[in-house]
């Protein structure tokens, strides 16, 4: 796999290119492939050539990072002062917040250069980016086939290198289930380790921001610069890390892999032979298997659910049109005003989960659904606490199935919702996974394989993920198209 | 058929913390719309909010000042809710974990007045209507409030203005909050409801919101009480619902209905994450509360010997309480330092609010030295009390005002001089004197206040008279 922030970051240090010619292929590309893959919602490409020129400036005075300079993308959920965060939703039209994310405050202050916003799921609700009001973006890889979601603009981006890099956001597979679908790197680090000030909330107990990347290496250097405690974010929290990038080291020796059945149960025969034979060149190389059980994973999917939908619910009650966004054009009282705007504003998905969130919060429901899914929440937390006692990190498929075909008709939400399955668990216990490339389907479509590890051990996962990335066969290869340098 | 009032209320109190509960954003009072804003404070997508130590503090505070037991592990919930006052749709609040439990206040009566439960949350913001247009000022959101519950243990109008007015002075005492009902750092939301007498069961209640005086508490619930009890006796009955007092009218009349009942969907704020206060920290708070109200004023009465009225003049203010026990301090006696107040001081503090900000241009040491001098006799009561006007007037210390040879004083021989000069001037007085009419003295002290320009001691002069007389 490319890795491609230290292969730019290489050539911007030694003045082998300025960070602006970098930027013009970059935009090039864009405005080339967008048209078809519909990745970016809102560019910024005046802004990029901007920050580029003062990036060849940080690059000329020498200290500048490993980031400084390379163009990239974030999320449409995520904070920006002054530009567009609409979170693909048509009730956020027009929104320019006048603060920034946390992590874009760290990225810009490395002299990141932000290409523009990317294509998601509406408020992040979704597995294949369908529900965005812009279009869903198409699938680098084959372009019948959704990118997955929510962050699937991102994963897009990246993939058909339409940006080094990108940031999404995972709140139950969001930046792993679209890396997979797209064969790329998606990491979701320990809850509190970035922080989400400036992260448009869906469900904030469970809410993530992290890197997707073509390389395992390039999400280790985006982790490093975007964690961090802050304090404007409380659930944020402090970790020493170490050296991130030193820990590579590929050394998977007696490391304690668990692998549960209840993850493969249900999935496809190739796909679950291709993370077998991966499971395998662990235990090559000295990786002791563990076979463990983790029976609370069936209670996952609904605990989910209910969580993230009643934390929506309430999250999602102020865009009512008085202070930004849409608002409607007619009405005759502020209820009123309220009601269409949020009537007009919100998309289907977005409406049945605040329904839903809505009704299991409500009096005479609480404790049966609301309460008894917190209840549940910390028994699959001890199942996990009880896994690592005895396990460094799980294996598991990213998704229980390969990208799904554009509009795919079968689905009903509820079929779709199964689809979270391999993922939702991770945010519930609030630990770290990353998706690595593992094969491909039948259909030629890539596979995703999770490496979970216990909460803060990101450092423990990147080399794993690192390792198998290392030393297996390439067998998703990099997207032809876009920016090859 | 007879009926009792059973009466519970809600107080909600801004914190006088100086920024908000969850952002930086100042609490002053007033500013020109939306101006003490911020993300966090308007709700803008993906803010998040950071609870300021300070309210927990202040709110544990208010707690121990009313007999409170302090839960040491505490978490907010967001109670949701749609008004445009209300920018994220839900006030951080709490539901079943408050701050503080179990207190309560006692009435002069001796009966207690339980306090359920004191909790923290936000304010809103407020609207304005204007040229037919509403508008929203959010520089209200975000204020730090406690909302203090009392137990159903009211049973007259009487007890719950004095139940109000007690949380205030208390709540002013101990520093948490200025209470100005008028300008809404406090405000009174009273429950009524009535029940024949003997009946153990609760009747239906209605709740009286927002009510900005002492006095109205009063009048609002006589006027509900009154209602009630005639809806009763016609055989009606009381539907649960929320009322409004008008003071101009002194009308009491339901609210607009809502069209749904309230569900609030409480649930723990995944923001914030619950937190601990230390039993450390707790006694630390508790020892830095200063004598509470109630328990000055028995010490005036009992330890100082003042007289009840005078010790209630003045135990209510804390400034000035600590302003009198500043002098004492200095050596000045109770009773001169305690006139000297609620006379000279006083006449230049028309209001409550005065009394309240006693804001005096000399120090309580300067008061002191003065009350002093008088106590030695140096000076008389007139006198201090118009030395003391020239120091509130300038900020200056008596001995600044009282010229040296004035200090010096009257010496006997001087007033020997002046009373023999009164009575050789006062022949009728002196008859009348010796007839025994003492008021006849006075006749004489003119004269000797005259001469000594209002500084002899009448005391000496009338026992120098007498003597010169016998």
């Amino acid at each position: 796999m490319r890795e491609i922030i230290s292969e730019l970051s290489k050539k911007l240090h030694s003045g082998e290119m300025s960070s602006v010619e970098l930027t013009k292929e970059y935009i090039e590309a864009i405005e080339e492939a967008n048209g078809t893959i519909n990745a970016y919602v809102h560019t910024t490409f005046e802004t990029a050539i901007n920050t580029a020129e003062i990036a060849d400036k940080m690059l000329k005075e020498g200290n500048a990072s490993a980031l400084c300079g390379i163009p990239m993308t974030l999320k449409d959920n995520i904070c920006t002062d002054g530009l567009l965060t609409t979170c693909c939703s048509k009730i956020l039209d027009g929104f320019k917040p006048y603060y920034d994310s946390a992590v874009w405050e760290k990225l810009k202050a490395n002299g990141a250069v932000l290409l523009g916003k990317t294509n998601m799921d509406e408020f992040a609700m979704g597995s294949t980016s369908e529900s965005s009001c812009y279009g869903a973006p198409l699938n680098p890889r084959n372009t019948g086939h959704v990118t997955g979601g929510s962050s699937g603009g991102v994963a897009a981006a990246v993939c058909a290198n339409m940006a080094a890099y990108g940031l999404g956001s995972d709140t139950g597979g969001s930046i792993r289930q679209p890396a997979s679908f797209c064969g790329i790197v998606g990491l979701k680090p320990t809850y509190g380790a970035v922080s989400r000030y400036g992260l448009i909330a869906y469900g904030s107990s469970l809410d993530q921001i992290g890197p997707l990347t073509y390389s395992v290496k390039d999400a280790a250097i985006v982790f490093d610069a975007i964690k961090g405690i802050d304090k404007r974010d409380q659930t944020s929290k402090a970790y020493d890390y170490g050296n991130l990038l030193e820990g590579l080291t590929q050394d998977v020796k007696g490391k304690k892999i668990g692998v549960a059945e209840e993850f493969f149960e249900g999935i496809d025969p190739d796909m679950k032979a291709q993370i077998f034979e991966a499971i395998q060149l662990f235990e090559k190389n000295g990786a002791e298997i563990v076979n463990i059980k983790l029976p609370a994973l069936k209670l996952a999917l609904p605990v989910y659910y209910i969580i993230a939908c009643a934390e929506a619910s309430s999250n999602l009650g102020r865009y009512d049109g008085i202070r930004y966004g849409h608002r409607t054009t007619t009405y005759d009282s502020i209820d009123d005003m309220i009601y269409k705007t949020r009537s007009e504003g919100f998309g289907d998905e977005v409406k049945r989960r605040i329904m839903l969130g809505t009704y299991v919060l409500s009096s005479g429901y609480y404790d049966a659904y609301y309460k008894k899914a917190c209840i549940i929440r910390e028994e699959i937390n001890q199942e996990f606490n009880d896994i690592f006692a005895k396990c460094d990190a799980l294996i598991a498929p990213t998704a229980p199935n390969t990208a799904f075909p554009l509009n795919f008709k079968g689905a009903s939400p509820v079929e779709m919702y199964l689809s979270d399955i391999c993922t939702v668990p991770i945010n519930i216990a609030g630990i770290p996974s990353i998706s690595v490339p593992c094969g491909k389907d039948a259909k030629g479509l890539p596979i995703g394989m999770q490496i979970i590890g216990r909460k803060f051990a990101e450092a423990t996962i990147l080399n794993m993920a690192y390792f198998y990335e290392q030393n297996s066969e390439d067998k998703v290869g990099n997207y032809e198209g876009g920016v090859r340098i | 058929m007879r009926y009792e009032l059973v009466c519970g209320i809600e107080t909600h109190i801004e914190l006088a913390t100086n920024t908000k509960i969850f952002c930086n954003c100042t609490t002053a009072f007033g500013g020109d719309p939306n101006t003490h804003c911020c993300p966090v404070c308007t709700g803008q997508p993906g803010s998040l909010p950071i609870l300021n130590k300070k309210v927990v503090e202040y709110a544990v505070r208010a707690g121990l000042a009313v007999h409170c037991k302090i839960n040491n592990i505490s978490h907010m919930d967001r109670k949701n809710y749609v008004y445009p006052d209300l920018p994220k749709a839900y006030q951080i609040s709490q539901y079943d974990e408050p701050l503080c439990e179990h207190g309560y206040i006692e009435l002069e009566s001796g009966k207690r007045i339980g306090i359920t439960r004191i909790h923290i949350e936000e304010d809103a913001g407020k609207l304005v209507h204007e040229n037919g247009y509403t508008y929203v000022d959010y520089n209200r959101g975000g204020v730090p409030l406690i909302e203090i519950v009392s137990e159903p243990d009211i049973s007259s109008p009487e007890e719950a203005k004095e139940y109000a007015e007690k949380l205030q002075l208390i709540m002013r005492y101990v520093g948490i909050s200025d209470c100005k009902m008028q300008e809404g750092s406090m405000r009174c939301d009273v429950n009524v409801s009535l029940r024949e007498v003997g009946t153990k069961e609760f009747g239906t209640r209605t709740e009286t919101k927002n009510i900005n005086s002492l006095n109205f508490i009063q009048k609002a619930m006589y006027a509900e009480v009154e209602r009630q009890t005639d809806i009763l006796e016609a055989g009606g009955s009381i539907i649960q619902q929320t009322m409004r007092y008008d003071d101009v009218s002194d009308m009491i009349s339901p609210m607009r209905e809502k069209e749904n009942s309230d569900d609030y969907r409480y649930f723990p704020d995944p923001d914030i994450i619950r937190f601990q206060i230390a039993q450390e920290k707790v006694d630390e708070i508790k020892s830095s509360l200063p004598e509470l109200p109630f328990d000055k004023l028995t010490r005036y009465v009992n330890e100082l010997e003042l007289p009840e009225t005078t010790a209630r003049q003045m135990f209510k203010y804390r400034r000035v309480a600590e302003f009198f026990e500043g002098a004492l301090a200095e050596g000045a006696s109770v009773k001169n330092a305690s006139n000297l107040i609620t006379g000279t001081i006083y006449s230049n503090m028309n209001t409550e609010e005065d009394k309240e900000l006693f804001s005096v241009l000399i120090s309580a040491k300067q008061f002191g030295e003065l009350v002093k001098l008088l106590d030695e006799k140096t000076v008389n009561f007139k006198m201090a009390q118009s030395t003391l006007q020239q120091m509130l007037e300038s900020g200056k210390s008596a001995g600044d005002l009282i010229k040296k040879e004035d200090l010096a004083g009257i010496s006997d021989d001087d007033l020997t001089k002046w009373c023999q000069e009164a009575i050789d001037a006062n022949p009728k007085a002196v008859a009348d004197i010796m007839a025994g009419k003492d008021k006849a003295i006075n006749v004489m002290f003119g004269h000797i206040m005259k001469q000594s320009k209002g500084k002899a001691d009448t005391k000496k002069a009338e026992s120098i008279i007498r003597e010169l007389l016998s």
